[in-house]
């Protein structure tokens, strides 16, 4: 009789993943092939705006090793791009056809696709396609394009404005006007969160293999359920001849949360060849065309008193959509929306975002989604605060946090946070910084005008994920629900199957759901094997996304062990010859109360089952049993972040010299996966702060197309991470679990740019705008405007 | 076409390839060696990272996308494939990175792997720093590399035999920090599958 030693969750367990990613084994997209596989090459628009008034593929279909060559007009069955979240009754939705068919609205949108015997062929042929373009005017700026006469991006929209959203917390009940706010302090800034690139190592790639009258995608995404669902809503196609699978996925970060124009291409062209067909993009093509994230630009109107308490907060964003609408585009401010108040008891709140479209890729999810944008904001205006009022930048964020014990806490914004901790987690930080020690110096340092500077940059954060519950989705409009779903299988010998409705992309789930289940249900963590990202296998689900798959699949999961141990209890009860309520439920094991050694383990019990011979009266010969999870509310994780940098005040260079953060994500189901999370979403915040930012030129072309010029760091660009943990536990759930995978991302941002901000705050320098390259930190430390610096990817 | 003859792994294969195939396209698509991945097309990224030996030449980390396949003709490629024993047993490197969580999706570690294979064997015994700037050439989008660096300190000091090394290297404890778990170097005779019940203290 086996019984568990040790509980599994909390145990830095080593990855099941890990020995086929180490050796090579590991199951890409790209490296599937099948019988009769044919090649695609996208021809893409090298125009941001343009009619097609031309386009014949014909020298391309005679071309050496080509099958078959198509237009967006040839491709009649390619159905649209759906938008899942119309965030307002009246906003505009264009059409969005994979293939192009008489217009393009950005550089990179597909016009022509040609099949061939391999890529290299597909790929020479595309210089025989013509295709003549008339030039249309391109608009690129934000402003500028709502302003009345801008050119449009859809003409039939009549206006480039997609959407306008508000939320007032004096409409709502919820709060106070902030025009009736008390201002003796006022606080006004414009920040601009720069255009970034996802930037996933794995390029994307999708196999359509129609044989057998049925679809088998294979495709490198996120999410194969929604995929799923909606080829078959926007193509025609039965639902249930369409099966999904997500393989091994290199890496999501939100950019492979979408409904991609290639895997719609790649669905459409399968049908019309009859044979499977693989497209991998390149790494330019995905820079190019992959969605791309944030591009906001955010007017903050803060309002406190002379003792540093916050009476107001006002907030007006305009957004960059792109040309088209993704899954999500519109709706990624509004995750934001409810989170500008942060962690602060804000009297008043106002949000208010306009969408717009422009002659660019579109935007949509990339880590985080909103809530960076919200949590810079809000972080720097609390240091501008801070700053004006001459107040210590900690001391003010003190005066106005949600204390510990007021917790649970309804937010100006309308939202509850179950539980947190801002105390503990600061305390921890500081004394890991060596807080006093730091600012010792940098007043040395002040005192004695040394040409390095040293600042410090606090980010206090919390943010909600664990999307989400369903309920609120639909009022925000959100087209589809938040609930995750599990299955769990216990097999005649006693091993596991976990069912996962999650589709994991490097986040350790085989692991961490492991380690759950061996505890719920008393089995060794080997004997779990966890399940996924096949829409047959795994039929239902919401896939993985906004910090959700502990927090909502967790409590799934753990619902149904708890229905797999209710139904093995009678069967034990029955095989011990005594009642259900004379057992419990200890170390592993159904044990007779007062008589531990009279006991039946799950595999036990499945073994019984499974032969049936002497099961009690209507009891099916199943343990096997599913939950699906709606959760009743979202995740509230926070933490604290210090930076500390040295700014050169001759070249601009800044170096990280200490990065400490305190992490708070209630109930730890495996360390080493958490603390890996939170280092690479710090690693992403530290880079939006001074290496990336895609640029597009006067003329709408990307010029941060590849690597060469998009900056993503390496490891001798990034510091390294001290990291570590408080644990306040959720309370709206057993599992007690909140989200981590986007926490880190939320808070380093700011982080770092506050200590810039601050080594160089005696020179009079108030802001610097992203990312802070050598020589926009130079000029603004040395008189000059920050904001005159060339833009990260050269252009002017 | 032209004509290769090169070992990959230990295999002697001989081929007609286009002059214009890359040495990452031949082992992935002639070879099936998809233990090596594509990530970029300007040889920034390092996820196709090898080590090749010229005929006359020690092995050295090479860009395999920046490398046509005829150019390896002669040559001696090892992959990521090529790293473990014929008895599974994993390379020193290989397990250091499982040991320490020093992957997540997984996708850059073939090259990663392979990068520090190749630095450990000019520099055995690094500092962070050095590691830092030896691992420049291969980029992750999902680690933040700091476990990365742990895992190559503690492959260092396995393969040094020095189990202390990790310790005593100063600038390896200090620069993890206070509140980090400190790498604790792997056992010598660490088994093919991974140890179910080693476990660091959090």
């Amino acid at each position: 009789m086996t019984t568990v030693a040790e509980p599994e969750i909390g145990r830095a367990r080593r990855r099941k993943e890990d020995h086929r990613l180490i050796t090579g084994q590991t199951r890409w997209t790209d490296n599937i092939t099948l019988p009769g596989m044919l090649h695609l090459a996208i021809l893409r628009s090298p125009y941001a705006h343009a009619r097609i008034t031309r386009i014949d593929v014909s020298a391309a279909r005679t071309q050496p090793n080509v099958v078959a060559a198509f237009t967006g007009a040839d491709l009649d069955n390619q159905g649209t791009l759906a938008c899942a979240w119309p965030v307002t009754e009246d906003m505009v939705a264009p059409t969005y056809l994979p293939m192009a068919v008489d217009e393009v609205r950005h550089v990179g949108e597909p016009v022509a696709v040609v099949v061939a015997r391999d890529k290299a062929s597909a790929v020479d042929a595309l210089e025989a396609i013509e295709v003549e373009y008339e030039p249309l005017p391109v608009v690129l700026d934000m402003e500028a394009a709502l302003q009345p006469g801008s050119p449009l991006v859809h003409a039939s929209a009549g206006t480039n404005k997609c959407y306008h959203w508000v939320f007032d917390s004096a409409e709502a009940g919820t709060g106070g006007s902030v025009a009736d706010a008390e201002a003796e302090v006022t606080i006004r800034r414009r920040y601009v969160q720069q255009r970034l690139i996802p930037a996933f190592m794995e390029p994307r790639s999708v196999i359509v293999d129609p044989s057998g009258g049925e679809w088998t995608v294979y495709s490198a995404t996120q999410i194969p359920h929604i995929v799923r669902f909606l080829l078959a809503a926007t193509t025609g196609t039965p639902e249930h001849k369409i099966r999904v699978i997500a393989p091994d996925v290199g890496g999501g970060f939100g950019g492979k949360l979408a409904v991609t124009p290639e895997e719609w291409i790649a669905f459409a062209v399968s049908t019309k060849v009859g044979r499977p067909v693989k497209y991998t993009e390149t790494r330019s093509e995905s820079l190019l065309s992959a969605h791309h994230g944030r591009d906001v630009i955010q007017d903050i109107t803060l309002t406190a008193r002379r003792d540093g308490t916050v009476t107001g907060l006002h907030v007006k964003l305009i957004a960059n959509m792109g040309a088209y609408l993704g899954i999500v585009t519109p709706g990624v401010p509004l995750l934001g929306a409810f989170m500008y108040n942060a962690i602060y008891k804000i009297p008043a709140y106002r949000f208010e975002c306009t969408g717009v479209f422009t002659n660019t890729a579109k935007t949509d999810a990339y880590r985080g989604a909103g809530r960076p944008e919200a949590t810079y904001a809000i972080e720097r205006v609390m240091d501008e605060l801070a700053a004006e009022l001459n107040l210590d930048p900690i001391e003010v964020r003190r005066r106005n946090w949600i204390r510990h014990e007021e917790f649970p806490y309804t937010t100006v914004a309308g939202l509850v946070y179950d539980s947190g901790n801002y105390e503990a987690a600061t305390e921890k930080a500081l004394a890991l910084f060596g807080y006093n020690e730091l600012r010792a110096e940098q007043a040395a340092r002040r005192a004695a005008g040394d040409p390095v500077q040293l600042g410090i940059g606090i980010s206090t954060y919390t943010e909600m994920c664990g999307l989400a519950p369903s309920r609120t989705l639909g009022a925000l409009r959100y087209g589809a629900g938040g609930w995750e779903s599990v299955s769990i299988r216990v097999l005649p010998t006693g091993k596991v199957e976990v069912i996962s409705g999650s589709t994991p992309h490097g986040q350790g789930h085989d692991t961490a759901w492991s380690q759950i289940v061996a505890d719920q249900l008393g089995v060794p963590f080997e004997d779990v094997t966890v399940l996924h990202g096949d829409t047959r296998v795994a039929v239902k689900g919401m896939d993985t996304y906004g910090s959700r798959s502990l927090a909502v699949g967790g409590v799934a999961m753990v619902q149904a062990a708890e229905r797999v141990r209710e139904k093995a209890r009678r069967v034990a009860a029955h095989l011990l010859e005594c009642s259900a309520d004379d057992l419990e439920w200890r170390d592993g094991a159904f044990r007779v109360k007062g008589n531990p050694d009279q006991a039946k383990t799950i595999p036990e019990i499945a073994l019984a089952v499974f032969a049936a011979h002497d099961l009690p009266d209507g009891v099916e010969p199943s343990l096997d049993a599913e939950a699906t999870y709606d959760p009743s509310a979202f995740s509230y994780p926070h933490g604290t972040h210090l930076c500390a940098v040295e700014v050169d005040t001759e070249t601009g260079r800044v170096t990280i010299r200490k990065y400490v953060c305190v992490d708070d994500v209630g109930k730890v189901i495996n360390p080493l996966i958490v603390e890996g999370q939170i280092h690479g979403g710090v690693a992403q915040g530290i880079a939006q702060a001074l290496y990336e930012e895609a640029v597009y030129d006067e003329s709408g072309n990307l010029v941060t197309g590849s690597f060469a010029e998009y900056l993503l760091p390496s490891a001798a660009d990034l510091p390294s991470i001290v990291a570590d943990r408080t644990e306040t536990p959720a309370t709206t759930h057993p599992l007690g679990v909140k989200g981590v995978g986007e926490a880190g991302t939320i808070a380093a941002t700011p982080a770092v740019v506050n200590a810039v901000v601050d080594a160089l705050r005696p020179r009079g320098v108030t802001d610097i705008p992203m990312p802070l390259t050598p020589e926009r930190v130079w000029r603004a430390a040395n008189g000059g405007d920050a904001g005159a610096g060339q833009n990260a990817g050269g252009a002017a | 076409m032209a004509r290769v003859n090169l070992v990959v792994d230990g295999t002697r294969y001989v081929d007609e390839v286009p002059p214009r195939l890359l040495l990452v396209q031949y082992l992935r698509e002639h070879l099936g060696k998809v233990g090596t991945v594509i990530g970029c097309d300007t040889g920034n990224c390092g996820a196709c990272t090898v080590l090749y030996a010229a005929p006359d030449g020690r092995a050295q980390a090479v860009k395999s996308c920046s490398m046509l396949a005829v150019q390896a003709d002669g040559g001696e490629v090892t992959t990521v494939e090529g790293l473990a024993a014929a008895d599974g047993t994993l390379h020193p490197v290989q397990r250091a990175f499982h040991e320490h969580h020093a992957l997540q999706c997984g996708f850059c570690t073939p090259g990663m792997i392979v990068a520090a294979v190749d630095l450990l064997r000019e520099n055995p015994n690094p500092t962070p720093e050095e590691i830092r700037e030896g691992l420049s050439g291969n980029l992750c989008r999902c680690t933040g590399y700091e476990n990365i660096v742990r895992a190559v300190t503690a492959a260092a000091a396995a393969t040094n035999g020095t189990a202390a090394a990790a310790a005593t290297n100063g600038t390896a404890a200090a620069a993890n920090g206070s509140g980090a778990a400190a790498p604790s170097a792997p056992s010598q005779a660490a088994p093919v599958e991974p140890a179910p019940t080693t476990e660091v203290a959090a």
